[in-house]
């Protein structure tokens, strides 16, 4: 399967520990801006029940599913105890002098 | 290399089952394991079935073992298959479809047989037992189509049955041959007691009534009784005991009395046969109850697996009954027999009863009921048979452990031993939940709940559920446990408020770093409750996170399962216009949105609006909104009053929609719902509110601390005023208080029976203390402006209502 390397936003239309959702190749993908301004992609669905982990709590590296709470390593798509699961997560680029986000997907 | 010996459980319940679990854990590789189960189901609890009557739990749940559980631990199952003959010479098993397995050791769990009458009649239709699924398929079958019900024994399960079957809406009549319900586990105080509570419920009673035969022609229509009276019944449920399945044992040459004999191995008279569970008979007792029969499928495993035990010994049992908000409890002997001494309270205005008997300085036996959270630790001390010489009163009035010395309460848990088991329900013991804590992080009841199962039931384990969270998170930390507001922090509320007031702190982040917090960025719990302190402290120059606001607060719209919002406009006090109705209306034809549906809260809800359209339909609607959501004030709801009703003595509509102008936007540390009745018949349910007011002839009263949730709260009454201003004075002076001085989270109704109606009061006393909060409220309210209208005005904002646009590709890979 071929992955391509997109242009999806800049950082300035994220708010910072914020999340934005976009879709790519039909799959809902959220890109979350932490604070110290580096970019995590994930897919946009929690292994619980489908909430969409884009309208949830980010902490650090992890988001809060705003569903029922389930925390999720944003680096490495996982659940963490005592709840189990896991999701795709994408490989991100950010040019810091331009602002520009790519995602591979 | 040793051969696996064959091991045939006989018996796919939950007693067999269980010691098969505890086997597999101790030693999975010495044994090839067949099940065979005469119902063509996986293993499931039987005890829920009353659940699954009563409406509180479907069939799925109940089913503690799947299909895959089987697979996944290699065991063969055969169901549909009901073992007929066990030849001890040749050693195989054989079921009636002529299934023969060959075995080494066998386990009979054939449960009991539901003892069905010998009454003329019993074979007709409509005729049944209550003792599985396919009882409970009959039992819902029938009253889809019959209204009638009898149920014949006043006992346990009879009572559960009668339960089930007035909440399918039956009509039911319950026969006992004594004149007291559940003689078995109650004295006849209680046993009246209960009696009144469920015939309050709907239940009929019909005592002392010995049944002679069951009418009708092919289907039952009814029942006679010895006396010369009749009783009608489409569906008779015959509830009157259960007896030990023991055919097989028998036909088998194995000994048996009422019950399979048994040693304190489980083993029968014939070795390398056992038995356990309800068809075992151990030195005399045939239990009925799941505690020691899960006890003695652990006893078993150890032994069949090599592992040292010192045998089953008995059991003291205890039982539990919840019928729809009616606690019983009762444990060991309860009856008065010469040599024991009892002490009672009955409390008829409470509702409850509490008997405890002493002998020889030892509690042997105790009956609760109306209030049974006494009912762990009594049984406990009756299991642990210690001395309670001089302190009988303290028990009786239910001191807790902590007054009575922490010795006994922490150390009678500590003193127990690791099999015994401390949720009855499902059969959890003190080593599954120690384990739970010390090695699966476990540190709340619900996440051992989710782990273990434990109080996952009726929840009566729970007190000692938390003694051993206690004890065990303690010793993992290797000092005393202190609880933080989350688990970022060992600071409670109060500190964090006075350390922010202290050190002018205005930012979470300053927060968490200056605190010391574990997590740098905190977590879903303390961000939106640092967010809450910060700006409740300092409204003026707190400037609010959005990014530490819960979802719903960040997008001012209520997220559904299905990531779609609701959208809920203002409509104060429940009064509407024909303007505003059409253009709601329009708004949700123009955005297709698939349901308009009415509030509780008396407005409209318009569900399953796709986030991108938020924006939109707030500025085509035009109102502010509604703040369905969040922690904050909802609605004040309202009943007619004095415009139009005839009973009105107040103005109810316009006090209501004063109150909800003042009050909207306030951030409050959990929602806050308030309601105004025009007089005291109380139509806007002004007594489960945050706070009510219900008009009076010449004044209105003014009540608190309500809540019409999950725990109903009815509010207390905190004062009566004369006029609106007077209404607006103390309202706005209490919710500051509120906001003050609760818990994030912490809904009146928890704080006020926290800090007692009586400080609440106190701290309104003084006109001058009340003025003083209202001009701070009025200041906080001052600041807000509607999040609708922001967004709707600004780019910044609305943009994470949208997705971005169409990414694009940079290269190929």
């Amino acid at each position: 399967m071929t992955t391509t390397k997109l242009f999806v936003a800049n950082l300035s239309d994220i708010d910072v520990k914020g999340s934005r959702r976009i879709t790519i190749k039909d799959i809902e993908v959220a890109v979350f801006r932490l604070s110290d301004d580096s970019v995590l992609a994930v897919e946009n669905r929690c292994p619980h029940k489908n909430g969409l982990l884009s309208e949830g709590m980010v902490c650090g590296t992890d988001v809060h599913c705003p569903l029922h709470d389930w925390k999720i390593d944003l680096r490495s798509g996982k659940v963490h105890e005592p709840d189990e699961g896991c999701i795709n997560t994408f490989e991100t680029e950010v040019d810091r002098e331009s602002g520009a986000i790519y995602v591979t997907v | 290399m040793t051969k696996t010996k064959k091991l045939v459980l006989i018996g796919n319940g939950m007693a067999g089952v269980r010691a098969i679990e505890h086997l597999l854990k101790l030693s999975p590789e010495s044994y090839d394991i067949t099940i065979f189960g005469a119902e063509p189901h996986p293993n499931y609890n039987r005890i829920m079935l009353s659940s699954v009557l009563a409406g509180g739990a479907d069939m799925q749940e109940i089913i503690i073992n799947d299909w895959d559980w089987y697979k996944e631990n290699n065991i063969t199952l055969h169901t549909g298959h009901k073992v007929t003959k066990i030849d001890t010479e040749l050693k195989t098993v054989t079921s009636h479809l002529g299934l023969e397995v060959e075995y080494d050791a066998i386990i009979i769990a054939t449960g009991s047989n539901p003892f069905m009458l010998p009454l003329p009649g019993a074979d007709k239709e409509g005729v049944i037992a209550f003792r599985d699924i396919h009882d409970c398929e009959v039992m819902i079958d029938a009253s889809q189509k019959y209204k009638k019900a009898v149920v014949i024994g006043g006992g346990l399960l009879g009572l559960e049955a009668a339960r089930g079957l007035l909440h399918l809406g039956m009509e039911v009549n319950v026969v006992h041959i004594f004149g007291n319900l559940m003689e078995r586990q109650l004295d006849e105080a209680a046993a009246k007691m209960l009696q009144r509570e469920l015939e309050a419920q709907g239940m009929q009673f019909l005592l002392q009534k010995s049944t002679t035969a069951i009418k009708g022609k092919r289907r039952a229509t009814g029942l006679t009784f010895a006396d010369g009276t009749e009783v009608d019944g489409d569906l008779v449920v015959m509830a009157v005991g259960i007896k030990p399945n023991i055919e097989l044992a028998k036909a088998s040459g194995i000994e048996v009395n009422r019950g399979i004999i048994v040693d304190d191995f489980m083993q029968t008279s014939i070795p390398g046969i056992y038995a356990v569970g309800e068809c075992a008979e151990h030195r005399g007792i045939a239990y009925g109850l799941v505690a020691p029969l899960y006890e003695q499928g652990a006893v078993l495993a150890k032994h069949l697996a090599g592992v040292e035990t010192a045998g089953y010994a008995g059991s003291v049992t205890s039982t539990k009954l919840k019928v729809s908000g009616v606690d019983v409890f009762s444990a060991g002997r309860f009856d008065e027999a010469p040599g024991t001494q009892s002490l009672k309270i009955q409390d008829d205005m409470a509702g409850t009863y509490k008997k405890i008997v002493v002998q020889d300085g030892k509690l042997v036996g105790a009956v609760l009921f109306g209030d049974t959270s006494d009912g762990a630790e009594l049984f406990a001390t009756i299991k642990s048979g210690e001395s309670i010489a001089g302190r009988e009163k303290e028990i009786l009035l239910g001191i807790s452990s902590d007054m009575l010395g922490q010795s006994s309460g922490s150390g009678r848990l500590e003193a127990m031993a690791d099999d015994e088991i401390i949720c009855g329900c499902n059969g959890v013991s003190k080593g599954t939940i120690a384990d739970a804590i010390t090695n699966k992080g476990c540190n709340t009841v619900s996440a051992i709940k989710s782990c273990t199962k434990a109080s996952a039931s009726c929840g009566g384990c729970k007190p000692q559920v938390e003694g051993l969270l206690q004890l065990y998170a303690g010793d993992s930390l290797g000092e005393p446990v202190k609880e933080g507001i989350c688990g970022c922090t060992t600071l409670n509320r109060d500190e964090i408020v006075a350390e922010i007031t202290r050190m002018n702190l205005n930012s979470t982040k300053e927060v968490m770093n200056v605190l010391g917090w574990h997590n740098p960025e905190g977590c879903s719990k303390c961000r939106p409750a640092l967010n809450y302190y910060l700006g409740m402290i300092n409204p003026e120059e707190y400037v609010d996170e959005n990014e530490s606001r819960i979802t719903n607060e960040r997008y001012h719209a209520n997220i559904q399962k299905d990531g779609t919002y609701s959208v809920v406009p203002r409509i104060y006090g429940g009064v509407t216009s024909p303007a505003d109705l059409k253009k709601i209306a329009e708004v949700a034809e123009k955005f297709d949105v698939p349901m308009v549906k009415f509030t509780g809260g008396q407005r409209l809800d318009l569900l399953g609006v796709k986030k991108e359209d938020l924006p939109k339909i707030w500025e085509e609607l035009d109102m502010p909104s509604g703040h369905a959501y969040g922690k904050t004030l909802r609605t004040v709801k309202t009943c007619v009053g004095s415009t139009f009703c005839r009973f009105g003595t107040q103005d109810s509509i316009s006090m209501g929609i004063q109150l909800e102008k003042a009050f909207e936007r306030l951030n409050t540390p959990a929602k806050v719902k308030l309601a105004v009745s025009g007089c005291p018949r109380n139509c806007a349910e002004a007594t489960i509110k945050d706070f009510g007011v219900v008009a009076i002839d010449g004044g209105w009263e003014l009540h608190i601390g309500g809540n019409g949730g999950v725990k109903v709260r009815a509010t207390d009454l905190l004062c009566i005023v004369k006029t609106e201003d007077e209404v607006m004075e103390w309202s706005s002076a209490f919710l500051q208080l509120y906001r003050e001085n609760a818990q994030w989270n912490e809904r009146t109704a928890q704080w006020i029976e926290r800090v007692g109606l009586d400080h609440v009061k106190k701290a309104l006393e003084s006109r001058e203390e009340r003025l003083a909060l209202k001009s701070r409220i009025e200041k906080t309210l001052s600041l807000t402006t509607d999040p609708w209208k922001q967004i709707v005005e600004t780019d910044e904002l609305r943009k994470n209502f949208v997705e971005l646009s169409s990414p694009q590709p940079v290269q190929q890979l």
